[in-house]
């Protein structure tokens, strides 16, 4: 369970989140969806303790981050990176299992969990062993997805995780992530700004907008009672099939 | 080509290595011109005639350096000049009576040997034809005469060490009350000029060569202005019981070089091109009677033999104080970067250090560390720090955010990241910044040849002095292939050491 209490941040005196609360179940998956530039990335930085609120504090499964506890409380959680955030020293398989080795992990245990995770993306083996600038922008995504899942974490933190992949092994993608986010019970927060897969993998939406919470809810909710007008303006952007303006009326 | 100091200590103890049993060990310095080279190759001479093995650091320097060298034992004795005692080292001038001068050095652990019988003082010259033609014999008639339109014509040009030294131009216009407004020029310059007719009166060194070279005549300092400066063996106090019979040869060549005789052998040198090591021999066989063997020379092997010990030597300082820099340097780098307040001191402080002369280190160093190649490591070192924290440094400040961000959130504890993620990354930029220091190291290692370390700058710095070409090539070529193999050697060490991922995405 991730519980996000009165957090707040400021960028050289630009608020950008009010005192924001938020708690993720065990097991469920929060998706956070919003304009550009609204505090997304900033939200989960904080939650990972890379960032230190100006108020506010995060548990995560009842341990507070702390300075001291972050260590070890990041360890049990995967983070996909906006942009994949490959070392580009490493290979690609170096690069999955760099946390592994340095904990002593059997080698033997690494290959075949290297082996099972390149098959859940569907990653090509010849990629684990190039190093990440000569590796497309989709197969670094997955690299990246790859690396979070390494060490099987009970928590996973997704920022925008699947935007450079094409449509085909996007939705094969989504379907697995899903699959193993429902069947290992894994507490997940998710960045995306697709409302299609906000809708598809999320058990509650929250909608960011000038650093507050707008709106929490399911898809459904945000479509058929939108909060206010900047909901509707956003649910409206994303032309999903069968809206239009007079629908909400 | 001039004689090499190991190889004389070498080829001398087996000369010696007979009935004599072990000989005993004298190291003998000298300064930096020809003159003091000569010397210390007759002191070398004399001590093999002695039974002794003679060990000649050559070419060590100014008097400070050879000086403190003779008062810390690392050699046993040199040839100096008393007025050079008396201003540089004893700061009285009264000291350069010989009493004085005894009492003042056995205080420091030395004794005043044998003097040599000439005085290589400052004179001031002109042309034979013309001072003939004006009747002037001494530097009086000049001002005695300074009415007449001839000789108030006559232009005066000085070298800038002449003008500026208390001893030289100042002292000389104070005693005869001179008027002349002397040109400063360069002294190579200055004779091409008296050559010429445009200058009249110059200042040299009354045993060099040059009088007989452009016909000039010293004029007669006759009211003493100029201080003496006569030559004198020094050796360390104890080495008349350690050696007797090398104290008793030293003393036996008192008086056997005159004025004359010192500026024959300079020319031998510096006109004739002769190795000081043959003029030195030469001369105790002529003038002393001693007949010390040249050691044969076998010209190529002994090239190829000189150059590969001088790059033994240059590689040994160029080596070792990189490697130490390596050492110092990148956690000084880390550490910079880490810590902005702190990086801009260690930079700043590696920034002056790198506008420090190398002499200037080098006379800092020597009477901490001695003669030898452990202050010219000590140097290089400190050259060898900036570009390598600054590499470091700017290796590691370049390392994007969101790859900092990834390493964090992986749970990987601060040691973890700068091995595991920083350093690796920064590994281009900390590369290209010792390359750097090895390059410039190679160049800067050349003032191994003022203090005894030995490596190329023996030969350059002896071809400099020499106006030798060849001799200058002999260090020069070999410094410079040695520049471009390590640059080609750590073009090979990047590319093994620097990951592939970051070659391809650097390019
Ligand atoms: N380290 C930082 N320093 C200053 N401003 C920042 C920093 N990180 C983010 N911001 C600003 O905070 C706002 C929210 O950024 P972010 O959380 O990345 O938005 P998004 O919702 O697109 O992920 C943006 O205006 C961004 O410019
Ligand atoms: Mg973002």
């Amino acid at each position: 369970m991730i519980v996000v209490s009165d957090v707040s941040k400021s960028f050289a005196g630009q608020r950008v989140l009010a005192p924001t609360n938020l708690e993720v179940p065990r097991g469920r998956t929060t998706v956070l969806i919003g304009p550009s530039g609204c505090g997304k990335s900033t939200l989960l930085r904080i939650i990972v303790g890379l960032i230190t609120p100006d108020s506010g504090g995060v548990t995560i499964d009842g341990a507070p981050m702390t300075a001291a506890t972050a260590l070890e409380l990041r360890r049990r959680i995967g983070y996909v990176i906006q942009d994949g955030g490959l070392f580009p020293h490493l290979s690609g398989r170096d690069n999955v299992t760099l946390l592994a080795r340095r904990l002593g992990r059997d080698p033997d245990w690494i290959r075949r969990r290297v082996e099972e995770l390149a098959d859940l993306v569907r990653l090509p083996q010849a990629a684990l062993d190039r190093p990440p600038a000569a590796l497309s922008g989709g197969q670094r995504q997955r690299l990246g997805i790859m690396r979070a899942l390494a060490l099987d974490p009970p928590v996973v933190l997704l920022d925008e995780p699947l935007g450079a992949l094409d449509p085909l092994v996007r939705y094969d993608l989504q379907e697995d992530l899903r699959r193993i986010f429902r069947e290992l019970a894994k507490t997940v927060v998710l960045v995306t700004h697709d409302m299609g897969e906000a809708g598809f993998f999320g058990d509650e939406i929250v909608l960011l907008g000038g650093g507050t919470i707008v709106q929490r809810g399911t898809l459904d909710a945000l479509i058929h009672s939108p909060a206010d007008d900047s909901v509707r303006r956003f649910i409206l952007a994303h032309r999903l099939p069968g809206m239009t303006a007079g629908d909400h009326r | 080509m001039t004689r090499r100091a190991t190889i004389w200590g070498l080829v001398a103890a087996a000369c010696l290595a007979g009935p004599a049993g072990a000989a005993e060990r004298v190291v003998i310095g000298s300064k930096g011109f020809t003159e003091g080279i000569i010397l210390g190759e007759i002191l070398a001479a004399t001590v093999r005639h002695a039974g002794g093995e003679p060990v000649h650091r050559k070419a060590l320097g100014g008097t400070q350096i050879v000086f403190q060298a003779l008062e810390r034992g690392e050699i046993d004795c040199y040839v100096e000049y008393t007025g050079t005692l008396a201003a540089e080292i004893l700061r009285d001038d009264a000291a350069a009576a010989p009493e004085q001068l005894g009492a003042a050095l056995a205080a420091r652990g030395i004794a005043a040997g044998a003097e040599l019988g000439f005085d290589n003082t400052y004179g001031l010259a002109m042309k034979r034809a013309l001072a003939e033609r004006l009747g002037i014999r001494t530097i009086g008639d000049l001002v005695a005469r300074a009415d007449e339109p001839a000789i108030a014509a006559l232009e005066f040009a000085f070298s800038d060490e002449f003008v500026r030294r208390a001893d030289g131009w100042p002292a000389v216009r104070a005693a005869y009350g001179l008027r002349q407004t002397p040109r400063v020029v360069d002294h190579a310059l200055a004779y091409k000029g008296i050559d010429a007719g445009s200058i009249q009166v110059t200042d040299l060194y009354a045993t060099d060569p040059e009088p007989r070279l452009h016909d000039l005549v010293l004029l007669e300092d006759d009211r003493r202005a100029f201080r003496e400066y006569r030559a004198l063996i020094l050796t360390r106090a104890d080495l008349h019981e350690r050696a007797p019979a090398v104290a008793a040869a030293l003393a036996e060549l008192a008086g056997t070089i005159d004025g004359p005789t010192m500026a024959g052998m300079n020319a031998a040198v510096r006109v004739d091109k002769q190795g000081e090591a043959e003029v030195a021999t030469a001369f105790l066989r002529e003038r002393v009677g001693w007949d010390v063997a040249p050691v044969a020379a076998d010209g190529f092997r002994r090239l190829v033999h000189d150059i590969l010990r001088a790059t033994g030597q240059h590689l040994l300082l160029v080596l070792v104080s990189l490697a130490a820099a390596v050492v110092v340097g990148v956690p000084a780098g880390i550490l910079a970067e880490r810590h902005p307040a702190a990086g801009r001191w260690i930079l700043g402080a590696a920034g002056i250090i790198q506008t420090i002369p190398s002499m200037a280190v080098l006379v800092f160093m020597v009477p901490l560390l001695g003669l030898g190649w452990r202050p010219a490591a000590l140097a290089l070192f400190l050259y060898s720090l900036l570009p390598i924290v600054r590499g470091t440094a700017t290796g590691l400040a370049s390392i994007p955010g969101h790859l900092r961000e990834a390493a964090l959130a992986l749970g990987l504890t601060p040691w973890e990241r700068l091995r595991l993620v920083e350093l690796p990354m920064a590994s281009r930029s900390i590369l290209a910044g010792i390359k750097t220091a090895a390059v410039i190291n190679v160049g800067t290692a050349t003032i191994g040849g003022l203090i005894g370390a030995g490596g190329y700058g023996e030969a350059i710095l002896s071809g400099i002095r020499l106006a030798d070409a060849a001799r200058l090539m002999e260090g020069a070529i070999p410094a410079a292939l040695l520049a471009i193999g390590l640059e080609r050697g750590f073009d090979r060490l990047e590319r093994w050491l620097v990951p592939a991922g970051l070659r391809t995405a650097g390019r």
